[in-house]
């Protein structure tokens, strides 16, 4: 089977100083041969692997820049085929124009994740190696990087690699059990297998706590503003946005709306959705706004409940703080110039609050250590390893499932061949997650991932 | 040699031990025209190592053998001495029958049962070569008949070649003193097989009157005996007990001390031998730290005094042999009627066979039992029975069949052998299934006869009966699912006893069932409606219900499985072709040439990438 060559820019698009165009496949030295003129005549195809060559590229006649070109040759590639790299000075739209050239020359451009796609399909990486890869691509922040080059350098697959050995061990002792009836001196002690399952028990509850802290890190905090209409919640998006101009835009054009914007505070992303104001009314629209911000608040993973606290409490406020008290919410106290006589009222109410101030724009640190303890975001190592993705994560979900249905049915005295099932179904439920064991459905998963990647 | 044409018949079985008789029975039983070569007459179906059949894993074979219509459970379940179900305390994945066996009225049963089938001839013949003509296969005897026959299955045993070892004697020989077939490997070599050697070992036969039992282990039968056959309704009885007995410190000195004498250990045997059936000098080099051996004393059949002393077999010297025997408790001043000896053969590598057992590039040529390079008595017949069928269909021109690996332990067993391939006679180990709950002994019926009636070897009469049981087993399972026991002091006493939570309301019989400590006859005493059921109906529905969680797991393992063996591979894939397949991968797949993703899945060598890569080929291919 012929494989199509493939291109793409493969450097962040802006005026960087260098722009990359790879071009991967059976053709690539081919058609970079018909874009890319080398000084002094050598030719690309008879070059070695990992060599430079330095040259003009041209789109058909025209001289568009000097370059560099990078010759990889199959396997010792990122892809595992021959590749081409071409360098040329930065700027969108000069590399547009060498993209544009090689795929007039042939190439064919590459889907989102095509690249790591091919490099999987060619053995060059594992399974988790390949999600990483996806998840580095569309990092948000830099703690989302972390975490992706660290899944990437294989700690992930390490972790699992040792449950994994456990329980085979604990399988090997299943085989001898039901394959030597009648040798008397083979011994199997449940307790080992009790302490054995127990541990790696714990060990995917730790990934799966990890995961949903992890999340909020890799795909932002869905975080809902509630408060009443002029409670100073622009004053807090402009604390976010660091701008005087309000980030808000409307979605569907009424203030009554829910509104989001994603807005960076320190290390993390924060999914905003505004919300109308809560408050008792007879208005039908202004009912159906505000079962919307009641169905956002039900399901976010932080609400912050802004308050103004020179004006006196309503009984709107009250109603919101009994909706929200039970949930990871911060009061954002907001300071009001000097009037700010009602804060010892929201100071008991025993929910982390935090102030800021219009005036001074002071209050981020503070807010940004309050969500950091309020979700526990700092409970989690930076260093472990941590699962990356939804497939990832039911993966783990399941294999947790089959092991403590297997310490559950040990401990009610079920025979060990039945037991052996959910060991079995937990071994698998781990092989698969780390692409040690395929099925229909995995493959199906993850290239479907891998085509709407990057 | 002068040589003659003495038939022309559809299917030639050369072997009529436990793989060629099944083979043999089934293409007659097809309605092709058989022919089943013997090297002796008096021999058919022997058992020249244990007298008895089934026991782990291999109980299951024979299970499965007669729901599919074959031979060995029927023959068994008539010349029973002893039976055992092993594991009961284990679960129901592991219960296995194992049975002692009149070994001369087996062999005597297995030879009338031959006689007696249509289509069926039995001949006492060697066959010297096998050759490839137009129109299938040529086989000519020692004697210079020949044979043309569209198909033929090799089912020679230890026959080809066959090499026996005592000590630092050594001489050509087929087993229990039979005559090797010395000449029949040329052909085969000549027709491209790959043939190798094996060998297996059996322990000395020794006198009965010369065992002081007095102070042995006794191991008698089990008080209810439950045949092999679903089709045998009076369960045999017990007429024998066995013995349990030790090696010791003193065994272990005469048998070190004699290593060097040991074709084994000097070199002279170049077979590789079973792993999990090991030489008594094998187990002591391998297992150096165990104290002591256990061996079993059975007896040989009802009209023989001949005693088997099982997990003994070895091929040091006749006189060592005796030396280490009478050190053992019980042994002391035992007498040899046989020595033990070693065997070695030529076999075949059984990666050059389909999963149908059709040899690769021989269009019409299958291969059993141990000449595809297994043990065991019940592992050959599982093979004959599938390629005696597959003979028959092939000179029917009909599609050849082969059982999926998650649907039985034959099926398992063949996978094993053709895709993973063996390095040392294969036998057949319960761990060797991934889906050990679901294919248990007690319901191969329900899993291969529906298969079996099919194919043609299951008649209308007992496919119907069968068909009934199942019915009222799963309208047991319903009312026991939707019948509540209600509390009172009687049944709370008994749940009690148990040492389980005793009733306040009313609790369905099925969750009862289902706990652990509680058995399907603890509960039918409270259960007044109940129906009369067969023991046997009754211990497939307590296991159903006890382990209906479990099961449904499995099963949706099974699915997955299933859905892998449905993606067929043609056998003329472009391996080589396929870009993003590994240079192993390559290498494997064209040499195995899978039937499916599932058998290619099981591949040593073929990794999850390489798998995903031919999906993703299959997808396109199929765009």
């Amino acid at each position: 089977m012929q494989t199509d060559t493939i291109a793409a820019i493969c450097t962040p698009l802006g005026e960087g100083g260098v722009g990359v165009v790879r071009i991967s496949g059976d053709k690539a030295f081919e058609i970079a041969k018909k874009v890319f003129k080398p000084k002094n005549n050598k030719d690309i195809e008879k070059m070695k692997g990992y060599t430079a060559a330095f040259g003009k590229v041209y789109d058909g006649e025209e001289l568009l820049d000097d370059a560099v070109a990078l010759v990889f040759r199959s396997p010792k590639s990122y892809t595992g085929e021959n590749t081409v790299e071409i360098s040329v000075h930065g700027g969108t739209h000069l590399i547009r124009r060498v993209l544009r050239a090689v795929t007039a020359a042939g190439a064919r451009l590459a889907e989102g994740g095509e690249f790591t796609k091919r490099a999987f399909l060619n053995g060059k990486m594992s399974l988790t190696e390949a999600e990483a890869v996806m998840n580095l691509i569309s990092a948000k922040n830099d703690r989302a990087l972390n975490i992706a080059t660290k899944n990437k350098e294989g700690a992930l697959s390490q972790k699992i690699k040792k449950m994994t050995d456990k329980l085979l061990y604990l399988v090997s002792e299943i085989s001898v059990f039901s394959d030597f009836p009648e040798d008397e001196t083979l011994f199997l002690s449940e307790d080992n297998f009790l302490t054995s399952l127990k541990e790696i028990s714990a060990d995917l509850n730790t990934l799966i706590a990890d995961y949903d802290k992890g999340k909020l890190i890799i795909d932002g905090i869905n975080t809902v503003i509630a408060g009443s209409p002029n409670a100073g919640k622009s004053t807090l998006m402009n604390l976010l946005s660091k701008t005087k101009r309000s980030i808000v835009t409307s979605i569907a054009g009424t203030t009554r709306d829910v509104v989001e914007q994603t807005a960076k505070v320190g290390d993390y992303t924060l999914l905003l959705a505004d919300t109308a104001g809560i408050h008792e009314t007879n208005d039908e629209v202004e009912q159906i706004g505000i079962e919307q911000a009641l169905n956002r608040l039900d399901t976010a993973d932080l609400c912050l409940a802004v308050f103004d606290t020179s004006v006196p409490v309503t009984n709107d406020d009250k109603t919101l703080i009994e909706r929200i008290k039970n949930k990871p919410t911060l009061l954002v106290l907001n300071k009001n110039d000097l009037n700010s006589t009602k804060e010892d009222y929201y100071e008991r109410l025993n929910i982390p609050f935090v102030k800021i101030s219009a005036l001074t724009g002071e209050g981020e640190n503070e807010l940004v250590e309050q969500i950091t303890n309020l979700l526990k975001l700092n409970e989690l190592d930076p260093n472990a390893e941590m699962l990356i993705s939804e497939r990832q994560y039911q993966t783990v979900q399941r294999a947790k499932a089959s092991v403590n249905e297997a310490i559950f049915s040990l401990e009610s005295g079920v025979t060990l061949d039945a037991v052996g099932i959910l060991i079995d179904d937990g071994l698998a439920a781990l092989l698969e997650l780390d692409g040690k064991r395929i099925t229909t459905e995995v493959a199906d998963e993850v290239f479907r991932n891998f085509c709407v990647g990057k | 040699m002068q040589t003659y044409l003495a038939d022309s018949i559809d299917v030639a079985v050369i072997g009529a031990g436990h793989a060629g008789i099944e083979a043999a029975l089934a293409s007659a039983r097809l309605g092709a025209k058989t022919v089943c070569f013997t090297i002796n007459l008096d021999w058919v179906g022997n058992m020249p190592c244990n007298p008895s059949i089934g026991g782990t894993a291999k109980g299951h074979l024979v299970r499965e053998i007669d729901a599919l219509g074959g031979e060995m459970g029927k023959a068994a379940d008539a010349n029973t001495l002893q039976s055992r179900m092993l594991n009961r305390g284990k679960g129901p994945a592991v219960h296995s029958l194992r049975a002692q066996i009149d070994r001369r009225d087996y062999s005597a049963y297995m030879k009338h049962t031959m006689e007696k089938q249509e289509n069926l001839l039995v001949r006492q013949a060697e066959i010297i070569s096998l050759e490839k003509t137009v129109e299938g296969y040529e086989l000519t005897t020692a004697l210079g008949a020949v044979f043309k026959a569209k198909s033929v299955v090799l089912a020679t045993g230890t026959f080809l070649k066959g090499k026996i070892f005592v000590g630092e004697v050594n001489y050509e020989g087929g087993p229990d003193g039979t005559f090797a077939a010395t000449t029949l490997s040329n052909s085969l070599l000549k027709l491209g097989l790959p043939l190798r050697r094996f060998k297996t070992g059996t322990p000395a036969r020794v006198l009965r009157s010369s065992i002081n039992f007095e102070n042995l282990e006794k191991q008698e039968g089990d008080e209810k005996v439950i045949p092999f056959s679903f089709e045998t309704e009076t369960p045999p009885e017990n007429s024998v007990c066995c013995h349990i007995t030790y090696t010791n410190d003193d065994t272990k000195n005469v048998i070190l001390n004699n290593l060097d004498r040991s074709p084994l250990y000097g070199g002279v045997i170049e077979g590789v031998g079973p792993r999990y059936c090991p030489s008594i000098e094998d187990k002591i080099v391998r297992f150096a730290d165990k104290k002591r051996h256990q061996l079993f004393i059975e007896p040989c059949g009802k009209n023989t005094e001949e005693m088997y002393l099982q997990g003994m077999s070895s091929s040091l010297p006749e006189e060592v042999q005796l030396k280490f025997y009478r050190t053992i408790a019980g042994l002391e001043n035992v007498e040899i009627m046989r020595p033990a000896y070693a065997i070695e053969y030529d076999c075949i590598g059984p990666l050059s066979l389909f999963p149908t057992l059709e040899v690769k590039g021989q269009r019409g040529l299958f291969g059993a039992g141990q000449f595809n390079g297994s043990s065991g008595y019940e592992e050959a017949a599982a093979q004959g029975l599938v390629a005696g069928i597959n003979a028959a269909k092939f000179t029917k021109g009909e599609e050849l069949f082969h059982l999926a690996r998650s649907g039985s332990y034959i099926g398992t067993l063949i996978d094993d052998l053709v895709t993973k391939g063996c390095a040392d006679p294969y036998r057949m180990m319960t761990s060797r299934s991934e889906y050990r709950l679901i294919l248990r002994q007690n319901n191969a019926d329900e899993r291969l006869t529906p298969i079996g009636y099919e194919i043609g070897l299951i008649s209308e009469e007992r496919y119907n009966k069968f068909k009934q049981t199942l019915e009222i087993k799963e309208k047991e399972i319903e009312r026991l699912e939707n019948t509540f026991a209600s509390p009172s002091e009687e049944i709370n006493k008994m749940l009690e006893e148990k040492g389980t939570v005793p009733l306040s309301t009313g609790v369905r019989f099925a969750d009862l069932i289902r706990r652990p400590q509680l058995s399907i006859a603890d509960i039918l005493p409270f259960d007044s409606e109940h129906p009369t059921l067969s023991e046997e109906i009754l211990d497939k529905i307590e296991t159903e219900i006890k382990y209906s969680g479990y099961i449904k797991r499995q099963l949706a393992t099974v699915k997955e499985m299933h859905r892998m063996e449905a993606t067929k591979l043609d056998v003329n894939t472009p391996y080589d072709e396929i870009s993003g397949l590994r240079l192993e991968a390559r290498e494997k797949l064209l040499k195995i040439k899978p039937l499916n993703i599932g058998q290619a899945m099981g591949i040593s060598g073929v990794s999850p990438a390489d798998i995903s890569v031919l999906i993703i080929w299959l997808q396109k291919k199929g765009n």
